[in-house]
């Protein structure tokens, strides 16, 4: 939303002028990520990831066109491409490895940014659309990554591919029939490896148009803040340029200074030496595990081990992992709690780190192989993820007592004294 | 006074802090430019060997030298003197064979099979093919004949037909690149 | 009423992984999983530093024209090197003409269009590292990637080359049925313990090092673990002298970002 204080596009020169005439891009940016933008003031660090997150897709898209300049999606030789990039191309190897942890990289900022959207409440009216565009975005993250993580051709490659499209196997009836339409084959082979290759890079582009959506959304009410109280009035806001463009300038350092450190000196720490192997149809590898980022939802998928009412066990393993994210979607309907923030509410904050460690539970064990006691873990575990979402959040949404919130960020930020200076600026608005 | 000394220099963080920025731009861009340039097996890859003892006088074969068509010929006594007998100064781009050919080895010509117009590739190196009228090399897309020089003698091509570097290894193989 | 909703589908969810694990806990606790030989014998790869290893680390040059020189002699018999290529070895410290000798050294398959039959020819600076054909048990793994597709692979390499040994009368007192196989060798540092791969490395002395070193057992596996090190990733050095030119410049524009930063929230409290 442009508040009325926020300050308008005035282009000066004549060029300029024109431009806005004929295509106002300048002030769109000017509304957007510039000085027309008004942003809460005491916005905290947790805020930097999402503008983090929009620099790693295009870092993606950049690296991972450049990738394509040199790979060929073909059993035969997909393998030898990515060594060859690596090897001959001038700085091929940086490219792969900036893609390969870049992919890491966009995980850990975006896992960020949604566990700060769950402590503060990012997801609740009037910013619903918003976290449902978001959601999105992380299945097609999924998706995406899923399908480049098998474009190198490599032992976790070919068998990543076979276990994940046998999970469409598991459902009723068309199951099979789906699974062998995926894979254009009763086995990942060419036809699966172009089609993944195709859509792979066709994704991070409905991802770019869907982030755009997601920002669009965003400005219409404005970003939210760290106490989860509405902008009342100008002193609450600053502009986001200079004053964010600053603070995510030098987020961007901090930001690459780790990523840098992770490309050019422990480039094959979050990777799987299994694929360092080719793809052998023949010989599968000792336990596959997926990506890093995807073990706490390889973890639900696995505690299913027992058939339930007349549901098979593995059809409860795709209908739960699929079900872990899409309960995302009904978060902003399933939390009804008036207070937005997690800082005022005592026993909802209780509930978010035991999820937070949950979560890091169900990662740990969706890494570890598939035997006791990392079962019996990642089961008790997945039991208060599912607990957690659909049960706790409703019920501690209807019975907690948040703590009183200030009147308006300005008093937040500098106390009621100031605010009440500053009030008789506001009063008119209220 | 002191207050002006103090923005100037808060000014001249944040332009030092834009500059970096710009500067670690730049450094990007530099990968991500030059990965498009040939790849090291591709400049590995840069020279050919081929063996011309099974070529027999008026023969020509088309060997492969940087991915593109090299024709080695052995040009007859014939060949040569017409060759010479050309007045060189009357030639669109002057060059004797001599100048074109090796010492002692002149009946060893060696050239792309690159047309110097726009890239075809010409015909008269193969056994059968039309050699143009003036008994050497001609180009079918936009009619460009060469000589038994491989000199442009009509035609809209601009230039002689190119010269690779080359020496010769031994009597019979001929190092290209 | 979505509420209601919302807790009967955490219900069911929550319930099947209860039962789930409930079944699980009964078998585990009534059941508990056999000890394998594996699990108690396998011994994870000998610490080892490596002159490539750390943020510091650079090649040996001497130390990979060894390992190379074991390659040759001892491993190339059985496992390929097809990643890498005979003008690579430059970056060892060879000169064009050892290269192009080393090459000469291989014969390398070129199949013939005309006649549709594979001939060889003498290596060239531009070939690949020709395939090795095996004839007996097992399947040799190409060996270029090794360092980087094994966990901890260059230490794995090397404890695995020595690592041979007579199965522990204690396995066999504890699993009677784990007896290794004819034609297999024990080595408590591959994975399942019984590897097809005979002891490659038989007795000091088995290369002759031409700049002097003693050729002892250890020696030559770890020269060997240092030359894949550098055949799975060649780029290695450059990769690591760019990082820190990098993460120089980074610092230096992050710390004059975030003095900018202050500068520009300088009296804005937040």
């Amino acid at each position: 939303m442009s508040f009325p204080w926020a300050k308008q596009y005035t282009p000066s020169h004549p060029f300029m002028q024109w431009m806005d005439e004929k295509l106002p891009i300048p002030r769109l940016v000017y509304n957007a990520v510039g000085g027309g933008y008004e942003v809460p003031r005491n916005l905290n660090y947790f805020w930097n990831f999402g503008f983090l997150a929009g620099l790693c897709l295009v870092l993606q898209i950049v690296t991972g066109v450049i990738m394509a300049m040199h790979y060929a999606a073909n059993t035969a030789v997909a393998f030898d491409t990515i060594e060859q990039t690596m090897r001959d191309v001038n700085w091929g190897w940086l490219m792969r490895y900036a893609h390969a942890n870049g992919a890491s990289a966009f995980f850990v900022v975006i896992y960020i940014h949604i566990f700060r959207g769950f402590f503060y409440g990012s997801y609740k009216a009037p910013r619903e659309m918003v976290w449902l565009l978001g959601v999105v975005i992380f299945l097609l993250m999924m998706a995406t990554a899923f399908m480049g993580y098998v474009l190198p051709w490599g032992q976790m490659s070919f068998w990543g591919a076979k276990v994940i499209t046998g999970l469409f196997s598991a459902i009723p009836f068309i199951g099979e029939p789906l699974q062998q339409w995926l894979l254009g084959g009763f086995a990942p082979d060419n036809a699966a490896l172009n089609r993944f290759f195709s859509l792979h890079f066709l994704l991070p582009f409905v991802i770019l148009g869907v982030v755009i959506l997601h920002i669009w959304a965003l400005h219409i009410p404005g970003s939210s803040n760290p106490t989860g109280v509405e902008v009342k009035s100008e002193s609450d806001t600053v502009p986001f340029y200079p004053y964010y463009v600053a603070k995510d300038g030098w987020a961007i350092g901090a930001f690459a200074i780790l990523f840098c450190a992770a490309v050019f000196f422990f480039p094959n720490y979050l990777g799987h030496p299994d694929n360092y192997i080719p793809a052998n149809p023949m010989s599968t590898p000792a336990h596959i595990v997926p990506e890093w980022y995807f073990w706490p939802f390889y973890a639900i998928l696995r505690a299913f081990t027992q058939d339930f009412l007349f549901i098979p066990a593995k059809l409860m393993g795709v209908l739960a992992m699929f079900g872990a994210i899409i309960v995302w979607f009904f978060l902003p309907w399933l939390d009804k709690s008036p207070v937005r923030s997690g800082a005022y509410r005592p026993l909802y904050r209780k509930f978010f780190w035991i999820l937070v460690l949950d979560m890091l539970v169900l990662f740990k064990c969706g890494g570890a192989p598939a035997a006791e006691p990392y079962v019996m873990i990642s089961q008790l575990a997945a039991l208060y993820y599912f607990a957690h979402f659909l049960i706790i959040i409703p019920i501690v949404s209807a019975i907690e007592k948040p703590d009183p919130l200030p009147f308006s960020i300005t008093e937040a930020v500098l106390g009621a004294d100031e605010e009440a200076k500053l009030a008789p600026a506001a009063a008119p608005e209220a | 006074m002191a207050e002006a000394d103090g923005v100037r220099r808060r000014d001249f963080i944040n332009i030092a802090a834009v500059s970096a920025a710009g500067v670690a731009g730049v450094g990007v861009v530099v990968p991500l430019v030059s990965q498009m340039s040939a790849s090291a097996d591709v400049l590995a890859a840069s020279s050919t060997e081929v063996d011309i003892s099974s070529i027999q006088p008026g023969q020509a074969i088309k060997a492969i030298f940087r991915k593109q068509p090299v024709f080695v010929r052995n040009l007859t006594p014939h060949e040569i003197e017409e060759a010479n007998k050309v007045d060189v100064s009357s030639l669109r781009d002057p060059q004797t064979l001599e100048e074109r050919t090796k010492e002692g080895k002149e009946n060893w010509l060696i050239t792309m099979g690159v047309c110097t117009h726009l890239g075809c590739v010409p015909l008269g190196a193969g056994e059968g093919e039309p050699r143009g009228e003036f008994g050497g090399y001609f180009c079918p897309c936009h009619g460009s004949s060469y000589d038994t020089a491989a000199r442009i003698r009509k035609g809209p091509a601009p230039k002689n037909l190119e010269v690779p570097a080359y020496e010769f290894s031994t009597d019979t193989v001929v190092k290209i690149g | 009423m979505a509420r209601i909703l919302s807790i009967l589908v955490g219900l069911f969810f929550t319930v099947a992984l209860a039962w789930s694990f409930g079944v699980g806990f009964y078998t585990w606790a009534t059941e508990p999983p056999a000890p394998t030989a594996e699990h108690e014998f396998h011994i994870k790869p000998e610490e080892f530093h490596f002159a490539s290893d750390g943020p510091f680390g650079k090649f040996d040059r001497q130390q990979l024209q060894r390992g190379f020189q074991v390659y040759k002699e001892v491993c190339s018999v059985c496992h390929a090197l097809r990643h890498v290529a005979f003008r690579d070895l430059a970056a060892l410290g060879y000169n064009e003409a050892e290269v192009k000798a080393i090459a000469k050294g291989f014969q390398v398959p070129v199949y013939n269009p005309a006649t549709g039959e594979v001939a060889t020819r003498e290596g060239a600076a531009t070939d690949y590292f020709p395939p090795v054909v095996y004839g007996g048990q097992g399947s040799p793994p190409d060996l270029s990637l090794i360092a980087k597709a094994r966990e901890e692979g260059p230490q794995y390499v090397r404890s695995l080359l020595n690592g041979y040994r007579d199965q522990p009368a204690e396995l066999l007192k504890q699993f009677p049925d784990s007896k290794t196989p004819d034609g297999l060798h024990y080595n408590p540092y591959f994975a399942n313990l019984n590897l097809a791969m005979p002891p490659p490395l038989t007795a000091d002395g088995q290369v002759t090092y031409s700049d002097g070193t003693k050729a002892t057992k250890e020696q030559m596996a770890t020269d060997v673990a240092a030359f894949l090190i550098w055949t799975a990733e060649p780029k290695l050095e450059k990769r690591k002298q760019t990082g820190w030119a990098v993460l120089g410049f980074l610092l230096f524009a992050t710390v004059l970002g975030y003095m900018s930063y202050r500068n520009i929230w300088a009296g804005k409290k937040h």
